[in-house]
């Protein structure tokens, strides 16, 4: 089958692979110190599961934060060395997520900067989250564990930061939904970021990205085993997450990039059989992408991250529904990144962001990136995206200024 | 009209190139033919003195005071704003079309957008910028006068500089080879330049009087040289550079024409 899996992955014992990697777990929020979110809910005890790569200088003025997306986590180079012990078995295929560009040599290199990722809050990949215990009553939370925000993810890496001794990151970055963390960190801590990349993310989510993420919720929520979020492990409502997954996977890619990539092919070029099974190449791609998430997904998790991404509007945050308001805030140089045929998070959205950035007199870059491969480019066109955050990280490394 | 009447092709070349001869040296007024064949074959054999590399720019950067806030449209690689930035400390932008340039921007640490000016700068808040820089720019555009405007908008002074196209040497290639001039600063041909608006210095300069603008200072190159413009200049310089700013009263007619537009119901013009 034509999968990503025919991908070259640099080893562990590459000298451009950040190698074998451990993730780390701290508790941030200590039980006895309760921690109020946005929502008005309490947590009385909060780990957050991080990884890092490369050295924190002497300075402690080399980090960079890179914040992953809906369905990402911690683990974003090299090869997880506790896969098969955690049950993250889907790590032995692959390295990290971001494992193109971060690592030694690479875009965001790691001879140079530390390289901080955490998990985010209410996720399923060791951060607190809704498959958690709660403390209280010895039960895992499911649907009782508050509502979480993309600012309440921001203020947990701040303490997370705080635990590392880290005041001042050099940069931020992120795709998707890491993009609207890399603009909260931007707005919610101005002092703290030196470099702020926001890919593929605008300030908020469009209505038909709000309508793609109520069909995913409708179909978990409705599948007879999401038993109200209070399901056994694996025992959960595999095929309403699936379907989220791949309602949500056809959002990431274009109709142009299916059309590269499918076309009307039938499976194994095989004739049609009039059957109701998987005839077409893209049913066939969609219906693995949802069959390897559920492997690798929580559905909870899958709405509590949605929702997060739906209610995220940082004009209403910090602007009191003014964005040119909220902008001023920023004192990061901000580099935006769009994607031509990305329609979730669509160019005209991502300017318009970098546009109210000027105006409110900061200094802003634009670029829009050619590409076929809709929202997805974010994570896929390494080559424009670790061009970009290699030199706006490290302006005039790789070349002398004229 | 009859065949008979049309004057020969020939006279009517050396009508034109006797007009633009005569302009540049007065001896040549009235000059026979013969005279005139010579002086051509002259100037056929010398070229215009090549001028330094971007001239534009250093002129550009004395135009400029410390610490201003400078939009460069067409920034391309971000190259004259990079300099600004690290000799003048400004507060520089760019704006640029060609993603390539874009990128070499970033490397330079130079904040771009990469937008096109033919969609307008409604981006901008009016009187942002101090300077706003088009810098070979002009003729590209496929609403020069529309970017034309917005710079005076959102700058409080503009800084033009494009090739002009009243120069002798474009003249006289027109009219003695009949087709588009293809010069050291106009290298492309017709159909292959980005040059889509090209103009004469007087072209701009009426505008800039009918549309209420004022010309602060202006450079012209001549025969390699950069020197302060004069009124020849149409004919003699290659290229063109012009600080240009609103008229006093000029912001107060748009103002005004804005009420209009609010509904407040004036006289129709201000004072052209």
């Amino acid at each position: 089958m034509k999968r990503a899996s025919q991908k070259k992955y640099d080893p562990p014992e590459s000298p451009r692979s950040v190698g074998w990697t451990k993730s780390q777990t701290v508790r941030l929020i200590p039980p006895g110190a309760p921690w109020r979110l946005e929502s008005g809910g309490v947590l009385r005890a909060v780990e957050v599961e991080y990884e890092t790569y490369g050295e924190l200088n002497r300075a402690r003025n080399n980090a960079v934060l890179v914040l992953h997306a809906l369905s990402g986590d911690a683990h974003v180079a090299g090869w997880d060395a506790e896969a098969e012990a955690r049950g993250r078995r889907w790590r032995l295929r692959k390295p990290g997520w971001w494992d193109e560009v971060v690592g030694p040599g690479k875009a965001l290199d790691t001879r140079r900067f530390f390289v901080i990722c955490s998990n985010v809050l209410g996720g399923c990949y060791g951060t607190t989250g809704p498959r958690s215990i709660n403390p209280e009553t010895g039960r895992r939370y499911g649907l009782s564990f508050p509502r979480v925000t993309v600012g309440d993810w921001v203020r947990l890496q701040a303490r997370l930061l705080d635990h590392l001794g880290i005041e001042r990151l050099h940069g931020v970055v992120g795709g998707s939904l890491g993009g609207q963390q890399a603009i909260e960190w931007a707005m919610a801590f101005p002092d703290r970021v030196e470099r702020c990349i926001v890919l593929a993310a605008s300030p908020r989510l469009s209505a038909q990205g709000l309508a793609f993420n109520a069909v995913g919720r409708f179909a978990i929520m409705n599948d007879p085993k999401f038993a109200g979020g209070d399901y056994e492990d694996g025992q959960g409502p595999n095929a309403g997450l699936a379907a989220a997954r791949m309602l949500a996977h056809i959002t990431y890619l274009s109709e142009k990039g299916m059309h590269h990539k499918f076309g009307r092919r039938l499976r194994n070029g095989r004739r049609a059989d009039f059957g109701f099974g998987v005839e077409f190449e893209v049913e066939s791609y969609l219906e693995y992408q949802g069959r390897t998430f559920v492997e690798r997904f929580d559905a909870d998790a899958y709405l509590y991250i949605t929702r997060a991404m739906d209610y995220y509007d940082c004009a209403e945050s910090w602007g009191g529904g003014d964005l040119a308001r909220a902008c001023r805030r920023v004192r990061a140089k901000i580099l935006v990144v769009s994607f031509s045929s990305d329609w979730l998070y669509p160019p005209a959205h991502c300017k318009e962001f970098a546009l109210q950035l000027c105006r409110a007199g900061k200094p802003v870059s634009y670029v829009e990136v050619p590409s076929t491969l809709g929202h997805d480019a974010f994570l896929v066109e390494t080559e424009a995206v670790g061009g970009l955050i290699s030199s706006f990280f490290a302006p005039g490394a790789s070349e002398v200024s004229a | 009209m009859k065949r008979s009447r049309v004057p020969d092709a020939c006279a009517l070349r050396y009508c034109a190139v006797g007009e633009i001869a005569a302009a540049l040296e007065p001896r040549l007024r009235n000059a026979d033919a013969e005279t005139l064949r010579r002086w051509l074959r002259e100037q056929a054999r010398s070229s215009a003195k090549a001028a330094p590399a971007r001239w534009q720019d250093a002129w550009i950067e004395r135009e400029i005071p410390a610490g201003a806030k400078v939009l460069d449209l067409g920034c391309g690689g971000g190259e004259l704003l990079s300099r600004l930035m690290r000799e003048k400390k400004v507060r520089g932008q760019g704006v640029e079309i060609d993603p390539a340039a874009v990128m070499r921007c970033v490397a330079l640490d130079v904040p771009v957008l990469q937008s096109d000016l033919d969609d307008g700068l409604q981006g901008f808040a009016d009187g942002r910028f101090d300077f706003v820089i088009l810098e070979e720019t002009v003729q590209t555009l496929r609403h020069p006068l529309r970017v034309l405007n917005e710079m005076l908008r959102v700058g409080r002074h503009g800084i033009v500089s494009f090739p002009n196209f009243g120069y002798w040497r474009v003249r006289l290639a027109l009219a003695l080879e009949g087709r588009m001039p293809v010069t050291e600063r106009l290298p492309y041909r017709w159909h292959d330049t980005p040059n889509i608006h090209l103009f004469t210095l007087r072209d701009l300069l009426d505008w800039a009087d009918e549309a209420g603008v004022r010309i602060v200072r202006g450079y012209s190159l001549v025969e390699g040289e950069v020197r302060p413009l004069s009124a020849e200049d149409n004919l003699r310089a290659e290229e063109a550079l012009l600080v240009l700013a609103r008229r006093r009263g000029a912001r107060k007619e748009r103002q005004g024409a804005a009420a209009r537009r609010a509904g407040d119901r004036r006289r129709e013009d201000g004072g052209r």
